[in-house]
């Protein structure tokens, strides 16, 4: 794949194009001038623009992120924010938001500034997340209003849960000033133990040591009540069991402020695929029974949850390649998704494509506040061109993180992105 | 294949006897002899002799069987392992003559095993071959000092041996086999 | 032939081949009963047991079977080898890969790290305890005890008395026994049984009076003291009361059951003295099984050829 300039015109011709923000669908060119909007439809461009023919493929919003993990600073050699945009370009994604769980971690207004001054030498739109505690100690607030104003969209302590219900709250009750999402990595500590896969059948015949589902879903509903209680905008990350599901429906019935996201790979994948002891499957909350899959894919189809996020977490080959206990969790996740997801969500489950590119698109970008008229005339061009149809093999050439832990090597996937459009540059995927 | 029968029911009793008078003419001290049958078909016929012996002398000789399979040269070339049936020598042979009882000897490696193994139950102070065909063809050099019936074979033959008491008939024959 | 290469667990392992197994091994008791203990077969085969967690018994054992084949054995202990100096588990492994060796006996503290070993090492592995997931040897060698004293597994009753969450032993002997027609019942702490484990077929019931009148044999486990600090186990003294194969509970049920213990025990606690030493229990018989099991596994995974290129 590769990455370079736009042509000052590029038109786009005669693909279907996907606005998931009015809910249309059309057929037609965009053509774009100086990397912004200038046509959508029918478009009067000039005689030498540049062409791509689109024909066959959907043009769509580029995709948002709000859930990634880039390393900087401290860990670049797992990733970097160049890396991490490369990564993300191939997948689609024009738009990611990076978890402060860094070293040092995003706790101050000045680390704040340094991602978002980073951000500018990279192609994608980049927005830090910054930590609720400092330090992510779970006891002393960080300076979420001068964290704002330097650019936090939002506030987490992600990789570690906030333990205390006490702090939990006063963080929440802070956030409300500021208006933005706190993001609760919700596993209680103490239920979860040392847990290292779902407890379930699957880890007794493995011998590891269990994390049951009660963990992710009693701290879910402790967040919902003090989300209510307190008036503030909460998101769950990563959510991965059934029960949690229950919890975060009915609360969101009363509550729009409560808003959540699920991992393509708990989408995809379900624990007996851990048979194998295979590291790269070792995750934080982790992958779950057939049952709690389905549960996640029925949340998605009612709206439960609302958008889909990677929780993209790079780790070296030494990192993985070890003993289960010592091997770190996570996995990378930006390359696969789409074809992850359309298939699972499209293929298996009949979902409509216009939905699952909701999912990627203006619900992220709903949550973050971000604009979502992406296809309005002078927009700065957000675009993803993909292919939704066809069947393709996962592997590592199809990598352009840092790191290479995935678990879905070998993998037969359905739909590709083809192309990324953002901030004045295109990645084009070659086969 | 075909089969040409080489000995009877009766042909090797009269075998199984001579066998009997030459173990006991060629060994003077009988209380010291000890008859080791090796699996599958040296074990029935080692019986068979321990019987006619005591026939002849009214002397019941201490009887054991020995299962080579541990001690074969070919265990890292094979790829099938044979079932082991097992060794059953209760007692001590220091200082006793071994009658080693076998069915068919041919290359001598299954007696060489044998005498390998033996020496894990004590130093015999002699050890002796009894076998009811030998076949020739020997690749170690090793050589049977009772012999029931000397049948020379070429290349693609063989010689099987059939027992009452595993196999529900006695026969010797020889099997050719025919090339494709 | 036995149907898979390693030997990694007893789960989904074929019946048949347990007893192969099985059979193989009594006749490797008898070799264990001859003056001179050995035999040539695995002379020329070299076995490094690669011991990640300190164990003598199971150690010595392999050694000995290892030994009484004529095999060469190569001992490396955690304690003493640059893992200390932090060596990763994948560069020990592929110096001895480089070694060119034919088996590897692994023991380690976590779960499936001989699994993880065969993809760094072409060599025949046999998992001497991986943590909490699976000690087949034993289990093996538990099973041939039973064999020996009953004559068949199948019909079987067999209960395992103890900490059953944390206990390899356990859940091999659960594999196996149910697999060659058994009846298990699990006994011990709630808190200390696997909530998920009924699924696999296996009976529970805390109470070990019950347990006792039903079974036919008793695998007792040993109760490790450090899950007294916990707050898994309030006391001693209340483990041995409730679940404690004591000589007055064993008297008590007037029966004959066979007494069985992997070791090492802590007498007066799970089991007492008197009880390990009494006419009911066959944990030394145990011991011995254990070499000539060990010999059998050996044996029947490291024949045939020893590479590929040696085709001549």
């Amino acid at each position: 794949m590769k990455i370079e300039k736009m042509a000052k015109n590029l038109i786009l011709k005669n693909g279907t194009i996907m606005d998931p923000f009015h809910g249309k669908t059309i057929s037609g060119d965009i053509w774009l001038k100086d990397g912004k909007i200038a046509g959508v439809g029918k478009v009067d461009a000039p005689k030498d623009s540049l062409t791509i023919d689109c024909s066959g493929k959907v043009i769509t919003h580029g995709f948002c992120d709000i859930h990634v993990h880039f390393r900087e600073p401290g860990r670049e050699d797992k990733e970097t924010l160049i890396t991490g945009s490369h990564s993300a370009m191939a997948g689609g994604f024009t738009r990611v938001c990076v978890m402060p769980n860094t070293n040092p971690p995003l706790d101050t207004p000045e680390s704040i500034n340094f991602i978002r001054e980073k951000a500018e030498e990279c192609p994608i739109h980049i927005h830090p997340i910054g930590a609720v505690t400092k330090s992510q100690n779970g006891n002393d607030l960080t300076e979420m209003g001068l964290m704002h104003n330097e650019g936090a969209v939002a506030f987490s302590d992600d990789g570690l849960p906030i333990q205390n219900g006490a702090m939990m709250r006063i963080a929440l009750e802070y956030a409300t000033m500021i208006d933005v999402p706190v993001i609760n990595h919700a596993e209680d500590e103490c239920l979860r133990a040392e847990g290292l896969m779902h407890e379930g059948i699957i880890s007794t015949q493995l011998g590891l040591p269990g994390n049951p589902d009660l963990a992710e879903s009693a701290m879910v509903y402790r967040d919902l009540e003090l989300a209510e209680f307190t008036g503030a905008r909460l998101h769950i990350p990563h959510v991965s069991s059934m029960k949690a599901v229950q919890h975060i429906r009915e609360m969101k019935s009363k509550n729009e402020k409560v808003t959540a996201e699920v991992t393509p790979h708990h989408l995809f994948f379900n624990d007996e695929a851990l048979t194998s002891y295979n590291t790269n499957l070792k995750v934080a909350p982790p992958i779950r029974t057939e049952s709690d899959r389905k549960a996640l894919i029925e949340a998605v189809k009612d709206g439960t949850i609302d958008c889909i996020a990677t929780d993209h977490a790079p780790h070296t080959i030494e990192d993985k390649e070890t003993t289960f206990d010592l091997a770190s969790f996570g996995m990378i996740g930006l390359e696969s998704c789409f074809g992850a997801i359309n298939k699972v969500l499209v293929h298996d489950e009949g979902f409509e494509l216009g939905s699952v590119v909701k999912l990627l698109t203006s619900n992220p970008r709903a949550i973050m506040g971000f604009e979502q008229d992406l296809f309005s005339e002078g927009t700065n061009a957000e675009i993803t061109i993909l292919d939704p149809d066809v069947e393709w093999t996962f592997e590592k050439v199809h990598v352009q993180s840092r790191s290479i832990n995935s678990p879905y090597y070998g993998e037969i996937l359905k739909g590709k992105v083809e192309y990324t459009i953002s901030r004045g540059q295109i990645m084009i995927q070659l086969s | 294949m075909s089969n040409k029968i080489l000995m009877d029911s009766d042909s090797i009793g009269r075998s199984i006897t001579r066998l009997s008078y030459e173990i006991l003419e060629r060994n003077s001290n009988s209380q010291d002899i000890v008859l080791i049958g090796i699996h599958n078909r040296g074990v029935p016929l080692a019986a068979r002799i321990q019987n006619k012996i005591s026939d002849i002398s009214g002397v019941l000789l201490n009887k054991g069987s020995l299962d080579i399979t541990f001690h074969r040269d070919d265990y890292r070339e094979r790829l099938v392992i044979p079932q082991v049936k097992g060794t059953d020598i209760p007692f001590s042979l220091d200082g006793k003559t071994v009658i080693l009882v076998d069915d068919v000897l041919y290359t001598g490696r299954t007696i060489r095993a044998a005498m390998d193994e033996l020496n894990s139950f004590g130093r015999a102070a002699k050890v002796q071959l009894a076998v009811l065909v030998d076949r020739g063809h020997r690749e170690l050099p090793i050589k049977a000092d009772f012999v029931g019936k000397n049948i020379p074979t070429h290349e693609g033959e063989h010689v099987n041996v059939t027992l009452m008491e595993t196999d529900d008939v006695d026969s010797v024959y020889l099997l050719r086999n025919q090339e494709s | 032939m036995l149907q898979q290469r390693h030997l990694l667990g007893l789960e989904g392992y074929p019946a048949e081949d347990i007893q192969t197994i099985i059979d193989t091994a009594f006749k490797f008791r008898e070799v264990l009963d001859r003056p001179i203990k050995k035999v040539p077969s695995l002379q020329g085969v070299t076995i490094v047991n690669l011991f990640f967690e300190n164990s003598t018994r199971t150690r010595i054992s392999f050694e000995l079977a290892q030994k009484r084949l004529s095999a060469d054995t190569v001992n490396f202990s955690a304690s003493s080898s640059s893992l200390q100096k932090g060596e990763s588990f994948k560069d020990t492994a592929q110096n001895i890969e480089a070694m060119k060796i034919d088996a590897v006996v692994i023991r380690h503290p976590t779960p499936g790290a001989p699994k993880l070993l065969t993809e760094f090492i072409d060599a025949v592995i046999i998992n001497a305890g991986d943590g909490t997931h699976e000690h087949p040897t034993q289990a093996i060698l538990d099973m041939m005890s039973l064999h020996e004293k009953f004559g068949k597994l199948k019909g079987l009753k067999v209960g395992i008395i103890g900490d059953i969450s944390h206990s390899r032993v356990a859940l091999s002997n659960i594999h196996g026994l149910l697999i060659m027609g058994a009846d298990v019942t699990l006994c011990g702490p709630p808190n200390l049984i696997p909530p998920f484990i009924k699924d696999l077929g296996v009976n529970i019931n805390y109470n070990v009076d019950e347990v006792i009148e039903w079974a036919d044999a008793l695998n007792i486990l040993r109760i490790q003291r450090e899950r007294m600090g916990l707050g898994l186990v309030p006391s001693v003294r209340e483990y041995r009361a409730m679940f404690g194969i004591t000589q007055e509970r064993l008297e008590s049920h007037q029966k004959e059951i066979v007494i069985m213990h992997p070791g090492p025990m802590n007498r007066g606690v799970e089991i007492d003295g008197t009880v390990a030493d009494g006419d009911q229990a066959i944990i030394l018989d145990q011991v011995l099984n254990g070499v000539a099991s060990r010999m059998a596994i050996l044996y029947l995974l490291c024949g045939g050829k020893s590479s590929e290129e040696d085709e001549s």
